[in-house]
């Protein structure tokens, strides 16, 4: 079957390009039902990576977070019309002790090959997680970001001692809000304090205990664990201050991307005997467990106020104004109805 | 109920001269003919899909899908008619005898050796069939279309922003359409060779669904070199 994949080849230029696809007894073929448009394919986009980076990846089609429909499964594993959530990480080996998305061997959509900006992406069966057809489906578009949070906790979790009265979270953009309405869910027992710069999104996040701009913290105020999900030129602040924060021996996980190195504390991060670990994309595991709280957990509609701008796409130009609208969004995620 | 017929009744004496039809050569290592089914055949939206070929090559026809999709109740291969008309007639006949015509059947009908439609066309066109009765695929019109009745002058060049070209699939309601072409009268028949055409002529309505450039149609030499340009990795093989 000749599959048309709409790749960028170059910053701000979309194209229909063909492939054959084979269809085998062995994998699943998905239609992507909604997409969700997110920051690493805005820089791609833009042409804001490095001009190396963007001679190796592209012509690439952009988009890892979507939620798709079941077109013909063969395997016999998910009915015709079932929604799913396609795993854009691919690993290619298996290990005892490294996590999937710790593979330096592992292929990821969207970065290392073709996102799912195409009318048919075939799958195998356990790169797809079935998802209620009653959940949200502009909020399961991003289930793979809300699953990097997921993991992102998982790992705090398994890293991090047992006193978790106060936990602090910097950033104040969707990866923060995401990680804040999670936390109330992950540890309900918990205060969840957020950090930010800007008081017009940090109104947003209230459900958390307590919302502070990162110039007027309480003098009194200590954490006994930290996660930063700030990223780029903000992390090196964010990350002082986290320090200057936190407990001795706490925990502190580092999310946000920064292109740039980062200087950090390190007298203090040794003084306190702190703990730093990084976290990065998710897994399987981590999927199964959003879709489990965006099926069941009470706190899932608040992650409904994360849809910023929602389009339909019945042609290349329209993707070109998903992309335009999605740069205006001060906080929130864009949301493509893929029709094309 | 939803059907499909994908014509490939014709014996490809346009495509030089190759002795095999147009729509059992290769294209990235598969037939014309198998790209283009599997797009019907992975739609869940069919019933049941009907590949019309000349009487000959219908069981070649047959074994071209199993070794493509396996074995499958979702797909028939049948003997076409002389024209364009008469294959049409088949299908119909076919999904009436084999599944009797509800009021709401409609019918998608492709050619074989467009492969390179998407899944928006298709769905597009099962709408747009429901809904108004028949559809058209089309694309605006690039080039100036110039009349000519005596083809040596120009009798006229009509305004080109509302000429379009057709395309293919072209949809219907079964039971519209089947009415329809029995009511053509022989002089009827010799001269309206398009089920679309059928439908505007006798003053009924036909949607128009937006197409795509890249839904050629493979008929010439030329054709098939594009086609292979148009496939990632298509041209090495």
């Amino acid at each position: 079957m000749i599959n048309e994949i709409y790749q960028l080849t170059a910053p701000r230029y979309i194209e229909g390009t063909f492939e054959d696809l084979t269809l085998t007894r062995s994998r699943v073929l998905i239609r992507p039902a909604h997409l969700s448009i997110c920051k690493a394919d805005q820089r791609y986009y833009q042409g804001s990576r490095p001009k190396a980076v963007l001679e190796q990846k592209l012509p690439m089609a952009l988009i890892h977070e979507c939620i798709a429909t079941v077109e013909y499964d063969p395997t016999g594993t998910f009915p015709a019309g079932s929604s799913v959530i396609p795993i854009p990480n691919t690993p290619v080996e298996s290990d005892p002790v490294i996590a999937e998305n710790y593979l330096r061997s592992s292929k990821f959509r969207s970065s290392g090959f073709d996102g799912f900006m195409q009318d048919y992406v075939l799958m195998d069966p356990e790169r797809l997680v079935a998802i209620d057809g009653g959940v949200n489906t502009n909020v399961a578009a991003f289930t793979e970001l809300i699953s990097v949070c997921m993991h992102v906790l998982t790992r705090m979790d398994r890293i991090a001692h047992a006193r978790r009265d106060r936990i602090g979270v910097w950033g104040d953009g969707n990866l923060g809000f995401i990680t804040s309405v999670l936390l109330k869910s992950f540890w309900p027992d918990t205060d969840v304090f957020v950090f930010g710069r800007n008081y017009d999104k940090l109104s947003w996040f209230s459900f958390a205990d307590g919302r502070f701009q990162v110039d007027d913290v309480p003098k009194d105020l200590t954490l006994n664990h930290c996660i930063e999900c700030v990223g780029g030129a903000g992390a090196e602040n964010a990350i002082e201050q986290m320090i200057a924060l936190i407990e001795p021996e706490g925990t502190m996980a580092l999310t946000g991307v920064s292109e740039n190195n980062v200087p950090i504390n390190t007298r203090m991060v040794l003084e306190k005997g702190l703990r730093l670990f990084g976290s990065s994309r998710s897994g399987r595991a981590d999927f199964e467990k959003t879709v489990a709280f965006l099926e069941q957990d009470p706190n899932a509609h608040y992650l409904q106020n994360l849809v910023g701008a929602e389009t339909v796409i019945r042609s290349i130009p329209d993707i070109h104004e998903a992309f335009n609208a999605d740069l205006a969004l001060r906080i929130g995620k864009t949301v493509l109805h893929w029709e094309l | 109920m939803v059907f499909a017929a994908i014509m490939a009744g014709g014996t490809g004496t346009r495509m030089g001269n190759s002795e095999t039809p147009k729509q059992y050569l290769k294209l990235a290592g598969k037939p014309i003919i198998i790209h283009t089914l599997e797009k019907f055949f992975v739609n869940p939206a069919f019933d049941h899909i009907v590949v019309l070929t000349p009487k000959t090559w219908v069981a070649h026809t047959d074994n071209l899908i199993k070794e493509a999709v396996g074995e499958t109740d979702k797909v028939t291969v049948i003997e076409g008619g002389a024209s364009r008309n008469d294959t049409l007639r088949n299908a119909v006949a076919f999904f009436e005898e084999t599944f009797g015509l509800t009021d709401d059947a409609v019918i998608v009908t492709h050619d074989a050796v467009r492969p390179f439609l998407t899944r928006r066309i298709i769905n597009e066109n099962i709408e747009a069939a429901q809904k108004y009765g028949a559809c058209d695929t089309v694309v605006p019109a690039t080039d100036t279309i110039v009349e000519s009745q005596d083809g040596t002058v120009i009798s006229q060049i009509p305004d080109r922003s509302t000429l379009y070209q057709g395309q293919t699939p072209q949809s219907f309601n079964c039971k519209k359409l089947k009415a329809l072409m029995a009511s053509l009268t022989e002089e009827e028949e010799k001269i309206l060779t398009d089920g679309c055409k059928i439908f505007t002529l006798k003053g009924e309505p036909v949607y128009l669904v937006r197409g795509e450039q890249s839904n050629i149609k493979i008929t010439y030499p030329f054709d098939m070199k594009v086609a292979a340009t148009m496939i990632e990795g298509a041209i090495e093989e």
